[in-house]
């Protein structure tokens, strides 16, 4: 008997969750677009697009990205070309090379880094809380019903 | 198909991320390395009459497009960009290093020349509403001087500014390295660390006249370290 689950036969048991990010590695060379809905880690070459909305990008020493980026957070420790556009901060680490625009609410770079482009500030709006409904005035016919209830004194 | 299934997982495992240590608060500019002082950089904090000029003609104004010739800088990312305005980054001296790697008598060759603009200078005409030269022009001789000073003037837009330092000695051999950080519109953090091989350029007032003829007006200001700047109006 098989030591594996009584699953059928041709399906496999699904992946166990691994920690850390995906990553590509350096020997690795993608064309393409690449979305991710979990942090990823480059360290090979990329040539396209690179989208995680919510997500961290790394872009490891040996990593080689000719593509448009959009991530949440990216740090680039290697070199990056195309426009970058991270909603939270950017980091360009001492021996990095960024050439490109780049959008962002915040950037760190290393002194030694060498980035040419643009940098446009973009602050996240600040979420907008619904007011709670002030209180509405006392109606004014309260005062003929408590003097109902205390006799009916009013109403003469 | 495991086995498959698993040369391909292989080719996507690479060495992982290695663990980041984190950057301090200040943008890295001493994180675990050799300090300034260390590397033998001095450091001055001084007044600029020059950038004082520069900012005070954007007051109250948002959503410029200033060029820093120095390089990213972190303080000067975060000056620029706290006034509202969109900062561009070219490492004058780096492309100029790579452009001309056999010495300055390759200056005058215009092919060269036509590169290194193309290069480092690569923008439509009247685009930028201030330029900081700093003193990245001091160290070219005069053909590719003169050629940047009218792509310079070609970027900038009307009423807008350049600022230029210049080192004001005699005529000399070597020439100290700066590199400039603003740490508010009137003041600059200077740190000054080893020397170059300087222009055989003259800067004084006349020179620098010439240099920036095209433009409506230029001023100059000599300060106490002997720095000269100078502010063109287009």
């Amino acid at each position: 008997m098989s030591s594996m689950s009584n699953m059928p036969a041709g399906r496999m048991e699904p992946e166990p969750t691994r920690g850390g990010p995906a990553s590509i590695g350096k020997a690795v060379k993608i064309a393409g677009q690449i979305y991710s809905r979990e942090d990823l880690y480059v360290d090979g070459d990329v040539e396209g697009t690179i989208e995680l909305m919510d997500h961290r990008l790394t872009i490891g020493p040996n990593g080689k990205v000719h593509a448009g980026i959009k991530a949440r957070e990216v740090v680039a420790l290697g070199a990056v070309q195309g426009n970058v556009e991270a909603s939270e901060r950017i980091e360009i680490r001492k021996d990095a090379k960024l050439v490109g625009d780049i959008k962002t609410a915040r950037i760190v770079i290393e002194d030694g880094a060498y980035f040419k482009g643009s940098i446009d500030i973009v602050k996240a709006e600040p979420k907008v809380v619904p007011s709670q409904p002030r209180p509405q005035p006392v109606a004014a016919t309260a005062p003929a019903a408590a003097a109902v209830a205390s006799g009916g004194d009013a109403k003469r | 198909m495991e086995l498959s299934l698993e040369r391909l997982r292989g080719l996507w495992r690479g060495t992982g991320p290695p663990a980041q240590a984190p950057l301090p608060a200040n943008g890295g500019a001493t994180a675990g390395r050799v300090s300034r002082a260390e590397r033998g950089e001095t450091l001055e904090t001084r007044q600029s009459r020059g950038l004082d000029q520069f900012f005070g003609s954007f007051r109250d104004q948002t959503g410029l497009s200033i060029l820093d010739l120095g390089g990213a800088r972190q303080e000067n990312i975060n000056f620029i960009t706290s006034l509202g305005h969109r900062f561009y980054s070219e490492d004058f001296l780096r492309i100029l290093q790579e452009t001309f790697s056999d010495g300055v008598t390759d200056q005058s060759n215009p092919g060269r020349i036509d590169y290194f603009l193309r290069t480092s200078l690569d923008y439509p005409d009247e685009h930028f509403d201030g330029v900081l030269a700093w003193d990245s022009l001091e160290y070219m001789e005069p053909a590719l001087l003169t050629a940047t000073a009218e792509k310079l003037f070609r970027i900038v837009k009307p009423k807008g500014y350049l600022l230029a330092i210049f080192y004001a000695a005699e005529r000399k051999q070597m020439v100290p390295c700066y590199t400039f950080r603003i740490q508010d519109p009137r003041t600059l953090q200077v740190s000054r660390q080893g020397e170059r091989a300087a222009s055989r350029q003259l800067f004084n007032n006349r020179s620098l006249e010439k240099l920036f003829h095209k433009f409506e007006s230029v001023k100059f200001f000599l300060t106490r370290d002997n720095l000269r700047e100078v502010i063109a109006r287009k």
